[in-house]
Protein backbone atom coordinates (compact mmCIF):
# COMPACT_ATOMS: atom_id res chain seq x y z
CA UNK A 1 0.00 0.00 0.00
CA UNK A 2 2.94 2.46 1.08
CA UNK A 3 4.34 1.80 -2.36
CA UNK A 4 0.96 2.48 -4.08
CA UNK A 5 0.62 5.72 -2.50
CA UNK A 6 3.76 7.44 -2.47
CA UNK A 7 3.98 7.94 -6.12
CA UNK A 8 0.69 10.59 -5.15
CA UNK A 9 2.54 12.04 -2.15
CA UNK A 10 5.95 13.45 -3.60
CA UNK A 11 3.50 15.56 -6.47
CA UNK A 12 1.30 16.60 -3.64
CA UNK A 13 3.52 17.66 -1.93
CA UNK A 14 5.55 19.49 -4.34
CA UNK A 15 1.86 21.08 -5.12
CA UNK A 16 1.20 22.56 -1.71
CA UNK A 17 4.76 23.75 -1.32
CA UNK A 18 3.34 26.26 -4.05
CA UNK A 19 1.08 27.82 -1.49
CA UNK A 20 3.58 29.30 0.77
CA UNK A 21 6.20 31.37 0.41
CA UNK A 22 6.90 35.09 -0.82
CA UNK A 23 5.03 35.00 -3.60
CA UNK A 24 1.51 33.05 -3.42
CA UNK A 25 -2.02 34.46 -3.57
CA UNK A 26 -2.74 31.37 -1.20
CA UNK A 27 -0.28 32.55 2.05
CA UNK A 28 -2.18 36.58 2.32
CA UNK A 29 -0.86 38.65 4.54
CA UNK A 30 -3.15 41.40 4.10
CA UNK A 31 -7.11 41.67 4.53
CA UNK A 32 -7.69 42.28 0.51
CA UNK A 33 -5.52 38.80 -0.07
CA UNK A 34 -6.99 37.16 2.70
CA UNK A 35 -10.82 38.57 1.02
CA UNK A 36 -9.11 37.02 -2.31
CA UNK A 37 -8.14 33.97 -0.55
CA UNK A 38 -11.25 33.17 1.06
CA UNK A 39 -12.93 33.89 -2.65
CA UNK A 40 -10.41 31.61 -4.40
CA UNK A 41 -11.23 28.63 -1.52
CA UNK A 42 -15.17 29.17 -1.78
CA UNK A 43 -15.16 28.83 -5.58
CA UNK A 44 -13.00 25.85 -5.46
CA UNK A 45 -14.85 24.33 -2.76
CA UNK A 46 -18.72 24.96 -4.90
CA UNK A 47 -17.13 23.87 -8.24
CA UNK A 48 -15.45 20.99 -6.62
CA UNK A 49 -18.89 19.85 -5.18
CA UNK A 50 -20.75 20.46 -8.86
CA UNK A 51 -18.17 18.72 -10.26
CA UNK A 52 -18.29 15.51 -7.74
CA UNK A 53 -22.35 15.75 -7.81
CA UNK A 54 -22.79 16.27 -11.96
CA UNK A 55 -19.86 13.20 -12.02
CA UNK A 56 -21.76 11.00 -9.82
CA UNK A 57 -25.05 11.22 -11.23
CA UNK A 58 -23.58 10.94 -15.08
CA UNK A 59 -21.92 7.43 -14.02
CA UNK A 60 -25.14 6.12 -12.11
CA UNK A 61 -27.04 6.88 -15.11
CA UNK A 62 -24.69 5.51 -17.50
CA UNK A 63 -24.71 2.34 -15.20
CA UNK A 64 -28.73 2.23 -14.37
CA UNK A 65 -30.63 -1.00 -16.06
CA UNK A 66 -32.87 1.25 -18.46
CA UNK A 67 -36.22 0.05 -17.45
CA UNK A 68 -39.44 1.44 -19.81
CA UNK A 69 -41.50 3.42 -17.80
CA UNK A 70 -44.03 6.53 -19.10
CA UNK A 71 -44.59 7.66 -16.02
CA UNK A 72 -41.34 9.51 -15.18
CA UNK A 73 -42.57 12.73 -17.18
CA UNK A 74 -43.44 14.75 -14.12
CA UNK A 75 -40.52 13.61 -12.09
CA UNK A 76 -38.24 14.68 -15.05
CA UNK A 77 -39.62 17.95 -15.55
CA UNK A 78 -39.21 18.67 -11.71
CA UNK A 79 -35.68 17.25 -11.70
CA UNK A 80 -34.55 19.50 -14.05
CA UNK A 81 -36.50 22.35 -12.64
CA UNK A 82 -34.81 22.07 -9.64
CA UNK A 83 -31.34 21.65 -11.50
CA UNK A 84 -31.74 25.14 -13.33
CA UNK A 85 -32.90 26.85 -9.77
CA UNK A 86 -30.00 25.47 -8.18
CA UNK A 87 -27.55 26.74 -11.09
CA UNK A 88 -29.15 30.09 -10.76
CA UNK A 89 -28.86 30.40 -6.99
CA UNK A 90 -25.29 29.17 -7.16
CA UNK A 91 -24.39 31.65 -10.02
CA UNK A 92 -26.08 34.21 -8.58
CA UNK A 93 -24.92 33.56 -5.00
CA UNK A 94 -20.82 33.34 -6.45
CA UNK A 95 -21.83 36.55 -8.13
CA UNK A 96 -22.84 38.24 -5.02
CA UNK A 97 -20.00 36.96 -2.87
CA UNK A 98 -17.42 38.15 -5.56
CA UNK A 99 -18.92 41.44 -6.11
CA UNK A 100 -18.47 42.14 -2.02
CA UNK A 101 -15.30 40.78 -1.98
CA UNK A 102 -13.30 43.14 -4.37
CA UNK A 103 -15.81 46.44 -3.47
CA UNK A 104 -13.96 47.06 -0.72
CA UNK A 105 -10.69 46.54 -2.05
CA UNK A 106 -10.15 49.95 -3.76
CA UNK A 107 -11.23 51.84 -0.41
CA UNK A 108 -8.69 54.30 0.94
CA UNK A 109 -8.18 56.54 4.18
CA UNK A 110 -6.93 59.90 4.27
CA UNK A 111 -3.80 59.09 5.99
CA UNK A 112 -2.52 56.80 3.40
CA UNK A 113 0.94 56.38 2.37
CA UNK A 114 0.48 57.74 -1.60
CA UNK A 115 2.95 56.34 -3.68
CA UNK A 116 3.31 56.64 -7.43
CA UNK A 117 4.67 53.26 -9.23
CA UNK A 118 5.52 53.75 -13.24
CA UNK A 119 6.04 50.76 -15.45
CA UNK A 120 8.61 50.68 -17.71
CA UNK A 121 10.00 47.71 -20.41
CA UNK A 122 11.45 46.10 -17.80
CA UNK A 123 11.22 47.91 -14.79
CA UNK A 124 9.32 49.70 -11.53
CA UNK A 125 9.75 53.17 -11.46
CA UNK A 126 8.70 54.20 -7.90
CA UNK A 127 7.98 57.65 -6.60
CA UNK A 128 7.22 58.39 -3.41
CA UNK A 129 4.81 61.13 -2.94
CA UNK A 130 4.27 63.72 -0.51
CA UNK A 131 2.59 67.53 0.10
CA UNK A 132 6.14 68.67 0.78
CA UNK A 133 8.76 68.68 -2.52
CA UNK A 134 11.76 68.06 -0.25
CA UNK A 135 10.02 64.81 0.93
CA UNK A 136 9.62 63.46 -2.47
CA UNK A 137 11.87 60.90 -3.85
CA UNK A 138 12.03 58.14 -6.33
CA UNK A 139 13.64 54.84 -6.27
CA UNK A 140 12.97 51.28 -8.49
CA UNK A 141 12.02 48.12 -8.22
CA UNK A 142 11.50 48.01 -4.12
CA UNK A 143 8.86 49.30 -2.60
CA UNK A 144 9.15 49.52 1.26
CA UNK A 145 6.04 49.78 3.39
CA UNK A 146 5.09 50.47 7.08
CA UNK A 147 3.39 47.45 8.45
CA UNK A 148 -0.36 48.20 9.33
CA UNK A 149 -0.43 51.63 7.53
CA UNK A 150 -2.69 51.62 4.27
CA UNK A 151 -1.02 52.42 0.86
CA UNK A 152 -2.66 53.89 -1.78
CA UNK A 153 -0.56 53.52 -5.19
CA UNK A 154 -1.08 55.26 -8.52
CA UNK A 155 -0.19 53.01 -11.59
CA UNK A 156 1.25 54.60 -14.15
CA UNK A 157 2.86 53.16 -17.56
CA UNK A 158 5.43 54.59 -19.81
CA UNK A 159 5.48 52.48 -22.33
CA UNK A 160 3.16 49.37 -22.89
CA UNK A 161 0.38 47.81 -20.64
CA UNK A 162 2.19 46.60 -17.54
CA UNK A 163 0.38 44.89 -14.15
CA UNK A 164 1.12 45.07 -10.67
CA UNK A 165 0.80 41.77 -8.86
CA UNK A 166 2.11 41.26 -5.58
CA UNK A 167 0.18 38.39 -4.54
CA UNK A 168 0.38 38.19 -1.13
CA UNK A 169 -0.71 41.46 -0.30
CA UNK A 170 -3.46 42.08 -2.96
CA UNK A 171 -5.02 41.36 -6.16
CA UNK A 172 -3.75 42.45 -9.63
CA UNK A 173 -4.35 45.96 -11.25
CA UNK A 174 -2.83 47.13 -14.49
CA UNK A 175 -0.79 50.25 -15.36
CA UNK A 176 -2.03 51.50 -18.79
CA UNK A 177 0.15 54.22 -20.76
CA UNK A 178 -2.37 57.34 -20.77
CA UNK A 179 -5.03 55.89 -17.91
CA UNK A 180 -3.70 56.19 -14.24
CA UNK A 181 -5.04 53.49 -12.46
CA UNK A 182 -5.13 53.42 -8.49
CA UNK A 183 -4.32 50.61 -6.18
CA UNK A 184 -4.85 50.12 -2.05
CA UNK A 185 -3.88 47.59 0.17
CA UNK A 186 -3.01 47.78 3.99
CA UNK A 187 0.04 45.38 4.54
CA UNK A 188 -0.75 42.96 7.53
CA UNK A 189 2.91 41.19 8.46
CA UNK A 190 6.46 42.48 8.45
CA UNK A 191 8.01 40.75 5.78
CA UNK A 192 9.70 40.28 2.14
CA UNK A 193 7.31 40.05 -0.65
CA UNK A 194 7.71 39.50 -4.23
CA UNK A 195 5.65 40.46 -7.24
CA UNK A 196 5.77 40.43 -11.05
CA UNK A 197 4.54 41.86 -13.84
CA UNK A 198 1.12 40.08 -14.75
CA UNK A 199 0.25 41.37 -18.14
CA UNK A 200 3.05 40.24 -20.87
CA UNK A 201 5.32 43.00 -21.92
CA UNK A 202 7.44 42.42 -24.31
CA UNK A 203 10.68 40.09 -24.27
CA UNK A 204 11.65 40.58 -20.74
CA UNK A 205 8.38 40.32 -19.53
CA UNK A 206 9.27 37.61 -17.48
CA UNK A 207 12.06 39.67 -15.91
CA UNK A 208 10.44 41.92 -14.40
CA UNK A 209 10.20 41.61 -10.93
CA UNK A 210 8.99 43.78 -7.92
CA UNK A 211 10.19 43.04 -3.90
CA UNK A 212 7.42 44.98 -1.24
CA UNK A 213 9.31 45.22 2.01
CA UNK A 214 6.72 45.24 4.86
CA UNK A 215 8.38 46.70 7.90
CA UNK A 216 8.05 48.34 11.37
CA UNK A 217 7.17 52.29 11.05
CA UNK A 218 10.40 52.69 12.90
CA UNK A 219 12.54 50.71 10.36
CA UNK A 220 10.54 52.32 7.13
CA UNK A 221 11.05 56.01 8.57
CA UNK A 222 15.30 55.16 8.75
CA UNK A 223 15.04 53.78 5.39
CA UNK A 224 12.66 56.75 3.93
CA UNK A 225 15.13 59.32 5.41
CA UNK A 226 18.03 57.41 4.22
CA UNK A 227 16.42 57.74 0.61
CA UNK A 228 15.77 61.40 0.80
CA UNK A 229 19.28 62.05 1.28
CA UNK A 230 22.12 62.48 -1.63
CA UNK A 231 24.30 59.75 -2.53
CA UNK A 232 27.08 58.57 -0.44
CA UNK A 233 30.16 60.68 -0.97
CA UNK A 234 33.03 58.48 -2.86
CA UNK A 235 35.84 57.48 -0.50
CA UNK A 236 39.29 56.57 -1.58
CA UNK A 237 40.17 57.10 -5.37
CA UNK A 238 38.99 54.04 -6.75
CA UNK A 239 35.19 55.30 -6.06
CA UNK A 240 36.00 58.83 -6.51
CA UNK A 241 37.21 57.49 -10.53
CA UNK A 242 34.37 55.89 -10.63
CA UNK A 243 31.86 58.71 -10.03
CA UNK A 244 34.25 60.69 -12.67
CA UNK A 245 33.66 57.90 -15.29
CA UNK A 246 29.66 57.32 -14.65
CA UNK A 247 29.18 61.33 -14.84
CA UNK A 248 31.66 61.59 -17.97
CA UNK A 249 30.48 58.35 -19.75
CA UNK A 250 27.16 57.83 -21.41
CA UNK A 251 25.85 56.69 -17.84
CA UNK A 252 24.87 59.98 -17.05
CA UNK A 253 22.69 60.70 -19.62
CA UNK A 254 20.45 58.42 -18.69
CA UNK A 255 20.39 57.58 -14.76
CA UNK A 256 19.91 59.73 -11.52
CA UNK A 257 22.48 60.09 -8.89
CA UNK A 258 21.39 62.94 -6.57
CA UNK A 259 24.48 64.75 -5.33
CA UNK A 260 26.49 64.38 -8.72
CA UNK A 261 26.33 66.01 -12.03
CA UNK A 262 24.34 62.91 -13.46
CA UNK A 263 20.62 63.66 -13.85
CA UNK A 264 19.42 61.56 -16.83
CA UNK A 265 15.68 60.25 -16.29
CA UNK A 266 15.66 57.40 -18.73
CA UNK A 267 16.43 54.36 -16.23
CA UNK A 268 15.98 53.50 -13.17
CA UNK A 269 17.32 56.77 -10.34
CA UNK A 270 20.60 55.00 -8.89
CA UNK A 271 21.16 57.15 -6.01
CA UNK A 272 21.03 54.50 -3.28
CA UNK A 273 21.35 51.75 -5.75
CA UNK A 274 23.49 49.50 -3.30
CA UNK A 275 20.88 49.80 -0.65
CA UNK A 276 18.27 47.76 -3.12
CA UNK A 277 18.70 43.77 -3.00
CA UNK A 278 18.45 43.16 -6.51
CA UNK A 279 19.46 44.93 -9.37
CA UNK A 280 17.85 44.76 -13.12
CA UNK A 281 14.02 44.07 -11.66
CA UNK A 282 15.10 41.31 -9.40
CA UNK A 283 17.65 39.90 -12.22
CA UNK A 284 21.05 39.94 -10.10
CA UNK A 285 21.80 40.58 -6.72
CA UNK A 286 23.37 43.57 -5.82
CA UNK A 287 26.88 43.28 -5.39
CA UNK A 288 30.16 44.56 -6.87
CA UNK A 289 30.39 41.76 -9.23
CA UNK A 290 26.76 41.61 -10.46
CA UNK A 291 27.04 45.32 -11.13
CA UNK A 292 30.37 45.22 -13.24
CA UNK A 293 28.73 42.06 -15.13
CA UNK A 294 25.58 44.08 -15.78
CA UNK A 295 27.17 46.98 -16.70
CA UNK A 296 30.17 44.98 -18.40
CA UNK A 297 27.48 43.21 -21.00
CA UNK A 298 23.67 44.49 -20.17
CA UNK A 299 22.64 42.73 -23.26
CA UNK A 300 23.51 39.37 -23.09
CA UNK A 301 21.83 39.31 -19.34
CA UNK A 302 18.26 40.79 -20.56
CA UNK A 303 18.58 40.67 -24.33
CA UNK A 304 16.09 43.74 -25.16
CA UNK A 305 16.36 45.54 -22.83
CA UNK A 306 17.21 49.69 -22.99
CA UNK A 307 20.63 49.80 -21.50
CA UNK A 308 23.39 49.64 -24.10
CA UNK A 309 26.92 48.22 -23.99
CA UNK A 310 28.80 51.30 -22.89
CA UNK A 311 32.38 50.75 -24.27
CA UNK A 312 34.58 51.05 -21.06
CA UNK A 313 38.11 49.91 -20.52
CA UNK A 314 38.97 47.28 -17.61
CA UNK A 315 40.03 50.30 -14.75
CA UNK A 316 37.31 52.58 -16.00
CA UNK A 317 34.72 49.58 -15.41
CA UNK A 318 36.41 48.22 -11.75
CA UNK A 319 36.08 51.93 -10.63
CA UNK A 320 32.85 52.47 -12.14
CA UNK A 321 31.38 48.88 -9.76
CA UNK A 322 33.58 50.12 -7.16
CA UNK A 323 31.80 53.30 -7.00
CA UNK A 324 27.96 52.28 -7.76
CA UNK A 325 28.29 49.37 -5.20
CA UNK A 326 29.07 51.86 -2.41
CA UNK A 327 25.95 53.58 -3.43
CA UNK A 328 24.16 52.51 -0.19
CA UNK B 1 -9.21 15.03 -52.72
CA UNK B 2 -7.22 17.06 -54.89
CA UNK B 3 -8.79 20.42 -54.15
CA UNK B 4 -8.01 19.84 -50.82
CA UNK B 5 -4.65 18.79 -51.24
CA UNK B 6 -3.91 22.17 -53.07
CA UNK B 7 -5.43 23.73 -50.66
CA UNK B 8 -3.51 22.65 -47.97
CA UNK B 9 -0.38 23.09 -50.13
CA UNK B 10 -1.20 26.27 -50.93
CA UNK B 11 -2.07 27.08 -47.15
CA UNK B 12 1.45 25.91 -46.58
CA UNK B 13 2.65 29.40 -48.12
CA UNK B 14 0.92 31.42 -45.51
CA UNK B 15 3.43 30.44 -43.06
CA UNK B 16 5.68 32.53 -44.81
CA UNK B 17 3.72 35.37 -43.11
CA UNK B 18 5.16 34.11 -39.60
CA UNK B 19 8.54 35.08 -40.27
CA UNK B 20 9.41 37.69 -37.81
CA UNK B 21 12.19 40.31 -38.43
CA UNK B 22 15.35 39.92 -36.39
CA UNK B 23 16.12 42.63 -34.28
CA UNK B 24 20.00 42.30 -32.99
CA UNK B 25 20.34 43.26 -29.28
CA UNK B 26 23.63 43.51 -28.75
CA UNK B 27 26.52 44.60 -31.22
CA UNK B 28 29.86 42.70 -31.15
CA UNK B 29 32.48 45.43 -29.92
CA UNK B 30 34.38 45.13 -32.71
CA UNK B 31 31.61 45.78 -35.32
CA UNK B 32 30.71 48.74 -32.92
CA UNK B 33 33.67 50.34 -33.09
CA UNK B 34 33.66 49.72 -36.86
CA UNK B 35 30.58 51.41 -37.46
CA UNK B 36 31.99 54.22 -36.02
CA UNK B 37 34.95 54.77 -38.25
CA UNK B 38 33.55 56.62 -40.76
CA UNK B 39 35.08 58.36 -43.30
CA UNK B 40 33.60 61.84 -43.72
CA UNK B 41 35.04 64.49 -46.50
CA UNK B 42 37.45 67.11 -45.71
CA UNK B 43 34.57 69.68 -45.18
CA UNK B 44 32.51 66.81 -42.91
CA UNK B 45 29.67 67.02 -45.09
CA UNK B 46 29.23 63.83 -46.71
CA UNK B 47 31.29 60.64 -47.08
CA UNK B 48 31.51 57.23 -47.02
CA UNK B 49 29.98 55.32 -44.63
CA UNK B 50 31.56 52.27 -42.87
CA UNK B 51 31.83 48.82 -44.76
CA UNK B 52 30.41 46.96 -41.95
CA UNK B 53 27.13 49.02 -42.46
CA UNK B 54 26.78 48.06 -45.93
CA UNK B 55 27.85 44.71 -44.97
CA UNK B 56 25.34 43.84 -42.70
CA UNK B 57 22.79 45.24 -44.92
CA UNK B 58 22.28 48.51 -43.83
CA UNK B 59 20.22 48.10 -40.70
CA UNK B 60 19.84 51.56 -39.50
CA UNK B 61 18.07 51.74 -42.79
CA UNK B 62 16.03 49.06 -43.38
CA UNK B 63 15.36 47.46 -39.43
CA UNK B 64 12.20 48.33 -38.21
CA UNK B 65 13.55 48.20 -34.94
CA UNK B 66 16.23 50.05 -35.09
CA UNK B 67 14.13 53.11 -36.46
CA UNK B 68 11.91 52.33 -33.14
CA UNK B 69 14.69 52.81 -30.79
CA UNK B 70 16.03 55.84 -32.77
CA UNK B 71 12.39 57.11 -32.16
CA UNK B 72 12.33 56.78 -28.89
CA UNK B 73 15.88 58.52 -28.33
CA UNK B 74 15.12 61.24 -30.29
CA UNK B 75 12.76 61.56 -27.17
CA UNK B 76 14.62 60.86 -24.42
CA UNK B 77 17.56 63.37 -25.85
CA UNK B 78 15.30 66.05 -26.04
CA UNK B 79 15.80 66.60 -30.23
CA UNK B 80 12.33 67.66 -29.89
CA UNK B 81 13.87 70.46 -27.54
CA UNK B 82 15.13 72.33 -30.49
CA UNK B 83 13.79 70.26 -34.11
CA UNK B 84 10.25 69.93 -32.05
CA UNK B 85 8.14 66.42 -33.92
CA UNK B 86 10.29 67.29 -37.11
CA UNK B 87 8.77 70.66 -38.01
CA UNK B 88 12.04 72.34 -36.07
CA UNK B 89 11.99 75.43 -33.70
CA UNK B 90 15.36 76.47 -32.61
CA UNK B 91 16.70 73.69 -34.60
CA UNK B 92 16.33 73.04 -38.31
CA UNK B 93 13.21 71.35 -39.44
CA UNK B 94 13.52 67.42 -41.02
CA UNK B 95 9.99 67.63 -42.85
CA UNK B 96 10.91 69.93 -45.13
CA UNK B 97 13.53 67.18 -46.62
CA UNK B 98 16.44 69.95 -46.93
CA UNK B 99 19.77 69.26 -44.86
CA UNK B 100 21.76 71.81 -44.19
CA UNK B 101 24.36 68.91 -44.55
CA UNK B 102 23.72 67.07 -46.88
CA UNK B 103 21.06 63.93 -47.02
CA UNK B 104 23.58 61.08 -46.48
CA UNK B 105 23.70 59.18 -43.87
CA UNK B 106 27.14 60.02 -42.77
CA UNK B 107 26.27 63.65 -42.59
CA UNK B 108 23.37 63.50 -40.27
CA UNK B 109 25.86 60.67 -38.04
CA UNK B 110 28.73 63.38 -37.56
CA UNK B 111 26.07 65.81 -36.70
CA UNK B 112 25.04 63.77 -33.43
CA UNK B 113 28.10 62.31 -33.26
CA UNK B 114 30.48 65.22 -33.66
CA UNK B 115 27.66 68.69 -33.26
CA UNK B 116 27.86 71.17 -35.64
CA UNK B 117 28.21 75.16 -35.54
CA UNK B 118 25.31 77.62 -34.23
CA UNK B 119 24.06 74.70 -31.15
CA UNK B 120 24.06 71.42 -32.13
CA UNK B 121 25.71 69.81 -29.54
CA UNK B 122 28.01 66.98 -29.76
CA UNK B 123 26.18 63.49 -28.46
CA UNK B 124 29.78 61.33 -29.04
CA UNK B 125 30.08 61.47 -25.20
CA UNK B 126 25.98 60.57 -24.74
CA UNK B 127 25.27 57.62 -26.86
CA UNK B 128 26.81 54.70 -27.81
CA UNK B 129 28.08 54.00 -31.72
CA UNK B 130 24.60 51.73 -32.08
CA UNK B 131 22.46 54.68 -30.47
CA UNK B 132 23.93 56.93 -32.61
CA UNK B 133 23.34 55.12 -35.82
CA UNK B 134 19.74 54.06 -34.95
CA UNK B 135 18.89 57.87 -34.21
CA UNK B 136 20.19 58.48 -37.66
CA UNK B 137 18.04 56.53 -38.89
CA UNK B 138 15.05 57.29 -37.64
CA UNK B 139 15.88 61.26 -38.45
CA UNK B 140 16.50 60.32 -42.18
CA UNK B 141 12.72 59.19 -42.30
CA UNK B 142 11.26 61.91 -40.80
CA UNK B 143 11.73 63.84 -43.69
CA UNK B 144 11.37 61.14 -46.63
CA UNK B 145 9.67 61.81 -49.50
CA UNK B 146 8.47 58.43 -50.10
CA UNK B 147 7.06 55.80 -47.79
CA UNK B 148 9.37 53.21 -46.51
CA UNK B 149 9.30 49.82 -46.07
CA UNK B 150 10.52 49.68 -42.72
CA UNK B 151 9.30 52.71 -40.22
CA UNK B 152 8.99 52.93 -36.48
CA UNK B 153 5.62 52.34 -34.88
CA UNK B 154 3.13 55.27 -34.53
CA UNK B 155 2.60 57.66 -32.06
CA UNK B 156 0.59 57.31 -28.85
CA UNK B 157 0.22 61.16 -28.72
CA UNK B 158 -1.54 63.17 -31.37
CA UNK B 159 0.95 63.50 -34.17
CA UNK B 160 1.59 66.73 -35.87
CA UNK B 161 2.68 65.49 -38.85
CA UNK B 162 1.75 61.79 -41.07
CA UNK B 163 3.57 58.94 -39.63
CA UNK B 164 6.91 58.00 -40.92
CA UNK B 165 5.79 55.27 -43.02
CA UNK B 166 3.74 57.43 -44.80
CA UNK B 167 4.91 59.53 -48.24
CA UNK B 168 4.41 63.34 -47.24
CA UNK B 169 0.95 64.64 -47.53
CA UNK B 170 0.40 66.41 -50.71
CA UNK B 171 0.19 70.06 -50.40
CA UNK B 172 -1.35 72.15 -52.67
CA UNK B 173 0.31 74.81 -54.64
CA UNK B 174 -0.78 78.11 -54.24
CA UNK B 175 -2.24 79.68 -57.05
CA UNK B 176 -1.85 83.18 -57.86
CA UNK B 177 -5.73 83.15 -59.15
CA UNK B 178 -9.35 82.58 -56.67
CA UNK B 179 -10.53 79.03 -56.95
CA UNK B 180 -13.45 79.82 -59.17
CA UNK B 181 -16.86 80.52 -56.76
CA UNK B 182 -19.09 77.35 -56.84
CA UNK B 183 -22.00 77.27 -59.11
CA UNK B 184 -25.21 77.64 -57.45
Amino acid sequence: MASRTFPLTLPTALLCSGCTGWQSALDPHAIQAARLEHLIWLFVAVCTVIWVTVTVVLVVALLRRRTPSTHNDTRMTRVVSAAVVATAVIITGLTIVSFNATRGMGSSDANALEIRVRGYQWWWEVTYLDARADQVFTTANELHLPVGRTVHLQLAAADVIHSFWVPNLTGKQDLIPGRDNTLSFTPGEIGVYRGQCAEFCGLQHAHMALLVIVESAGSFEHWRRGQLGPAATPRGAEEKTGKAVFENKACASCHNIQGSSASGTVGPDLTHLASRRYIASGLLQTNRGSIAAWVADPQTLKPGNNMPRVTLDASELNALSAYLASLQ
Amino acid sequence: MMRIIGILVLSLFLLEGCARESRSFRLDPPIAASLNAVAPMPNRIGGAPPDTDTVLGQPYVTNAYNLNQGKQLYTWFNCKGCHADGGGVTGPAFLDGWWRYGAQAVSVFISIRDGRPHGMPAFGNHLTTEQIWQLTGYVRTIGAYSAKTAAPSRNDEMQSRPSENRAPATVAVPSDEWPAAPSR
